[in-house]
């Protein structure tokens, strides 16, 4: 019971410090892109716009949910349910410090695969429980999309898989050790570039966004959201964001540890910054990318994303993972010790 | 071909367009905050209308009616009658800030600088007619705000 409590009391903390970063997120999503369109951005609600996405939670909760009279009920409810809880439930096996994870399970990577794969549901149901044209066709592109940039993504974790060795998160992280040139972003570099590029498309974001591309399906799958139901969507995206780029920073950027191992003389000055810190100042790295891809590049046409997936991404994968079995096996330091 | 098919896969291009929005990501905001930062006006703006006194605090206004025959939008009524000392006044004086087109005709045609358009441009209507002006409130607009009238007339004389 005792053991029980303690869990959940971890559960509820991850829960609420998600649910803090994605409000955080979200004000420095709009400064930052209003600051690249020469923009000041949110300045009205408090000091410098800083309690704009307070009201604007506010404003999402005190909304009438609307259901459609066409829509199913049932499916109209569970669907963003649906796409919040794997999102959360990947949460579990991410390390955020030596030791400090939910559940050390030895198939971590497999894990958050198929939790981050399970979140097209909710998007799915959404457009089909929507009973509107807009919706249904911006869940069949999202579950396109996703399904196709599954296969890169599966295929760069499983160049990481074999150079550490293991699914164990904590395990990948911890035979990455060494200062910045030990971490497999260097070895697995295309690898890692197609990670990230199909994590931006796999989390729906611009410019990989024509599930829910405004100018040609109004809103995509969540045209008939409104009210809290579409807070659970919004929020779920965001969590899956701030997930994304923490996975990227543990797969391939060396998790928590500092980036100047084995350089003595910076790191005598620098071991006061907890392994929290650093993982989290190089996951900001890859939020802020998220905003930057926002504000700079177009969306992409539909046909061009799956040309980009299926033609580029799972040779280029396929190719690389073949130079770095080839590695493996010449026994290439400081990388690969099999 | 390989040359095209190098550029391709170094992202360069993808890179050169984050490295001009980085550049703005640092660049001077151009936003005004309206209420508490307003952006510079001409001494040529052509805003709310007002009606202008001598210094004496005589009207200039002589009922000539040129600004009620040269309005475009006839948003101008003018009726005029002699004064107890004989010299010719307004009895009425009304502009349709609706019907106003803001061209500044009435002021370019009035040979005493008596109608003029001033720089104001935050006013708002609450219910139907407010929107005619009659004289008594165009003059008071003149009183009120005589002295930037003044100076934006004296700062594009030399243009004149």
């Amino acid at each position: 019971m005792l053991e029980l409590s303690i869990i959940m009391a971890q559960v509820i903390g991850i829960i609420i410090s998600l649910i803090l970063g994605v409000i955080a997120y979200t004000y420095s999503e709009r400064k930052i892109i209003g600051f690249i369109q020469a923009r000041i951005g949110p300045n009205r609600v408090g000091p410098l716009g800083i309690l704009q996405p307070v009201a604007d939670v506010l404003k999402l909760l005190l909304k009438e949910v609307i259901r459609p009279r066409h829509a199913n009920s049932y499916l109209f409810i569970i669907a963003p349910i649906l796409s919040l809880a794997p999102v959360l439930a990947a949460w579990a096996v991410v390390p955020i410090a030596p030791g400090l994870v939910l559940t050390d399970i030895n198939i971590g990577l497999l894990y958050l695969l198929s939790m981050t794969s399970l979140g097209v549901y909710g998007i799915v149901i959404a457009g089909w429980a929507s009973n509107s044209k807009y919706a249904l066709l911006g869940a069949i592109r999202s579950a396109a999309q996703i399904v196709s940039y599954e296969i890169p993504m599966g295929f760069a974790l499983l160049g990481v898989l074999m150079a550490a060795q293991s699914m164990n998160l904590s395990a990948i992280v911890m035979s990455q050790q060494g200062g910045v040139t030990h971490w497999y972003w260097l070895p697995l570099f295309p690898l890692f570039v197609i990670y990230w590029i199909s994590a931006v498309a796999e989390t729906n974001r611009s410019p990989f966004d024509v599930a829910e591309g405004e100018s040609e399906i109004v809103a995509g799958f969540h045209v008939e959201y409104s009210g809290i139901p579409f807070a659970i969507f919004f929020l779920s995206e965001y969590i899956n964001m701030i997930l994304v780029s923490i996975l990227a920073v543990t797969l391939f950027l060396g998790g928590w540890l500092s980036p100047f191992e084995g350089y003595p003389s910076i790191e005598h000055y620098l071991t006061w910054i907890p392994p929290t810190i650093w993982l989290f100042a190089k996951a900001s790295i890859f939020m802020l990318l998220f905003l930057w891809f926002r504000a700079t590049f177009p969306r992409y046409r539909y046909d061009q994303i799956m040309r980009l997936g299926w033609k580029i991404f799972i040779p280029v994968t396929l190719l690389w993972i073949i130079i770095e079995a080839i590695a493996i096996q010449l026994n290439i330091q400081p990388w690969f010790n099999s | 071909m390989i040359k095209k098919l190098f550029k391709t896969f170094i992202l360069l291009e993808l890179l050169k367009g984050l490295g001009l929005t980085g550049r703005y990501l640092f660049a001077r905001k151009i936003t005004i905050r309206y209420p508490e930062e307003k952006t510079p006006k001409s001494p040529r703006y052509r805003g709310l209308h007002a009606l202008r006194r001598y210094p004496n605090g005589e009207e200039r206004c002589i009922a000539c009616k040129l600004c009620e025959a040269v309005c475009p939008a006839l948003a101008i009524t003018i009726d005029s009658a002699p004064r107890e000392d004989g010299s010719r006044r307004t009895t009425k004086y009304e502009i349709d800030l609706f019907k106003c087109i803001y061209c500044g005709f009435c002021e370019e045609a009035c040979p005493v600088d008596a109608i003029v358009e001033t720089a104001i441009t935050e006013y708002h209507f609450e219910n139907r007619g407010e929107q005619i002006f009659n004289k008594t409130q165009l003059l008071a607009i003149g009183d009120e705000y005589e002295s930037q009238i003044a100076a934006d007339r004296a700062e594009d004389a030399f243009f004149r």
